[in-house]
């Protein structure tokens, strides 16, 4: 257990001159260009975008599921080649197993190491224990709400010990209430793990409220448009999101993500407008209407 | 940053109990007041009022289905649709009643069993590996699958000569006919199973660290298996059809065999103790199928 749980800070991710292209038969597509991020050990980042800025690509390609076509991803000095334990992610959609019961995803990993039975169930359910799931350790995951399968989820992730957790909108699926308590659910487990969190959102709050530091990406092909560092005090509370120093970073985050959408969306809006559906602009920008 | 395993200290941060009223909380049934016999009863044909009404108009449909035999046969209707020689309901028991006490009729139904039972456990023993295979591997794919689609809309009934000429007893080609009416439904579910199985379920087992072997053995097989059922239910129907039309083609023995000589023999009531038989014999080896099913995958029953 206490190398599953051991807290010292490791997984220092470094993505660099990134870029990643699909192959279409119209030629190559880029969606992601000359990216840069790096997260320190221990560390809490987030990347912001429109969507389809590439993001996910982003936080797929330092799971391993992707090559990149120009640039390296390394974690901790090593090159990633593919998709590792070292490396626990966490899906929108939690994907879990559904043909096994919430202790058997936990086990999961761990039976993969090939860690005897005994002693996978006994670390399953201290890790369960700690995200209040022990009562369900025995029920499918069907029978579960939104919020508990995503426990499941993280807890999943973290059972073999990773260097880092990459998660991918985790709460995109979930009502308000729910993300706030999965938010804290998710501070909490990084701060006693002390590894090291690449989060990707859209949604501008929950990567304040979360993070140490927000890249914010353009729209596709998705390059860091900015990095802003979140220099709130930890632990955070829910009522810091009305403080003026939380509002002023939302303010600012909120632009750089307009300016993109807008290009974004740019060609879209235009096509209405010859369509004669345009929005009135009555001598505004486009901007200042949306 | 030296802060020890978190294990034995749960003070540290957010509390755990706080975490685990964060969730919802799980609904606890109070333990429950002692009941009278007469209540509880009453609660169960509550809960089972459903099921209770189907089952009773289910008998109530057999009974008329019956009832309209019965009087078709005995004032020999002609409408048509010839009734003149049809048994009736109950001539059909006399003869049910004559033949499970004649060892050679329950012979019949044991040869034809069997014959079921391997012709369909071959087809589910190569069908699912080789769809498992075919899905997973695109080379295999795409040397088996042509030769398959060619193959397959083939009847089985139509494969009557050549498996009379391909094996050297008529055993052994009744039993082939049975295995390929049952083979192709079989591969073609598991094959559509293997094709619907989620990618973020292989990414999520990737990342946990498992290996292709793992990810077959925990990931696109439990994730086929409700389509291998499919199949083999599928499969299990069409291997009777086939198994019944090679008796009445090639057999000496079995029901399909016993069905068509009591034609030749004018003994009517005995066609119908034959097709009532093969109904019987039908649903009965579905329900098994569905019976392994539920037991395989508890994670489908609710």
């Amino acid at each position: 257990m206490s190398e599953v749980l051991a807290a010292k800070p490791k997984g220092h991710i470094e993505v660099k001159n990134f870029s990643l292209a699909y192959e279409t038969i119209e030629g190559p597509v880029q969606a992601v260009t000359d990216t840069q991020i790096h997260v320190n050990p221990g560390e809490f980042v987030s990347i912001v975008g429109p969507s389809g800025c590439g993001k996910s690509t982003l936080l797929n390609a330092v799971a391993g599921f992707l090559k990149p076509t120009t640039g390296i991803v390394t974690v901790d000095g090593e090159r990633v080649n593919g998709p590792s334990a070292e490396r626990g992610m966490v899906f929108q959609q939690y994907s879990l197993f559904p043909w096994k019961t919430v202790r058997e995803n936990v086990e999961f990993g761990l039976k993969m190491r090939g860690m005897p039975r005994s002693q996978r169930e006994r670390a399953a359910r201290t890790l369960l224990g700690l995200a209040g799931l022990e009562a369900f350790e025995k029920h499918y995951p069907e029978r579960l709400s939104g919020g508990m399968k995503q426990r499941v989820g993280i807890v999943r992730a973290l059972a073999t010990g990773p260097k880092v957790l990459l998660l991918d909108e985790p709460f995109g699926a979930l009502d308000a209430q729910t993300r706030v308590i999965m938010q804290q659910i998710l501070t909490n487990m990084w701060q006693r793990l002390k590894i090291s969190v690449l989060f990707v959102t859209h949604d501008i709050d929950e990567a304040i409220f979360l993070s140490d530091r927000v890249y914010c990406m353009t729209a596709r092909p998705g390059s860091i448009k900015a990095e802003i560092p979140i220099p709130l005090e930890r632990p955070r509370q829910q009522s810091m999101m009305m403080s003026s120093e939380f509002l002023a970073l939302r303010r600012g985050l909120m632009s750089l993500i307009r300016e993109e959408s807008l290009k974004a969306m740019g060609g879209e809006i235009n096509d209405l407008g010859m369509q004669g559906l345009s929005i009135e602009l009555q001598g505004h920008s486009l901007a200042d209407v949306i | 940053m030296s802060s020890p395993a978190l294990v034995r200290h749960p003070e540290d941060g957010m509390p755990t109990a706080s975490i685990a009223e964060a969730g919802p909380v799980p609904a606890v049934t109070p333990a429950a007041a002692p009941t009278s016999f007469g209540a509880l009863m009453l609660r169960w044909y509550r809960l089972n009022q459903g099921r209770l009404r189907a089952t009773a108009i289910g008998i109530i449909s057999l009974l008329a289905f019956l009832l309209v035999w019965h009087l078709l046969t005995t004032y020999r209707v002609v409408f048509f649709v010839r009734f003149t020689n049809v048994p009736s309901p109950l001539a059909v028991y006399a003869s049910f009643v004559k033949a499970i006490h004649d060892p050679k009729f329950l012979m019949h139904v044991l040869l034809s069993c069997r014959r079921i039972f391997f012709g369909f456990s071959l087809a589910a023993i190569v069908g699912v590996p080789l769809g498992l295979i075919m899905g997973r591997f695109k080379l295999v794919h795409e040397i088996i699958f042509p030769v398959a689609e060619v193959l397959r809309p083939i009847p089985a009934i139509a494969w009557v000569p050549m498996a009379i000429m391909l094996w050297p007893t008529n055993e052994q080609s009744i039993v082939y006919i049975t295995f390929l009416g049952s083979f192709f439904p079989i591969l073609v579910n598991t094959l559509h199973g293997m094709s619907l199985v989620d990618p973020v379920l292989v990414r999520a087992a990737q990342c946990l660290g498992a290996r292709e072997r793992s990810i077959f053995r925990e990931v696109y097989f439990p994730a086929s298996l409700p389509h291998i059922f499919t199949g083999l239910t599928v499969g299990m129907g069409v291997a009777w059809v086939s198994l019944i039309a090679a008796e009445m083609i090639s057999g000496q023995y079995g029901i399909g065999y016993f069905t068509w000589e009591a034609y030749s023999l004018v003994q009517y009531a005995d066609i119908a103790l034959g097709m009532i038989a093969i109904g019987v014999l039908g649903l009965g080896s579905s329900l098994l199928i569905r019976g392994a099913g539920q037991l395989v995958m508890p994670w489908r029953s609710t």
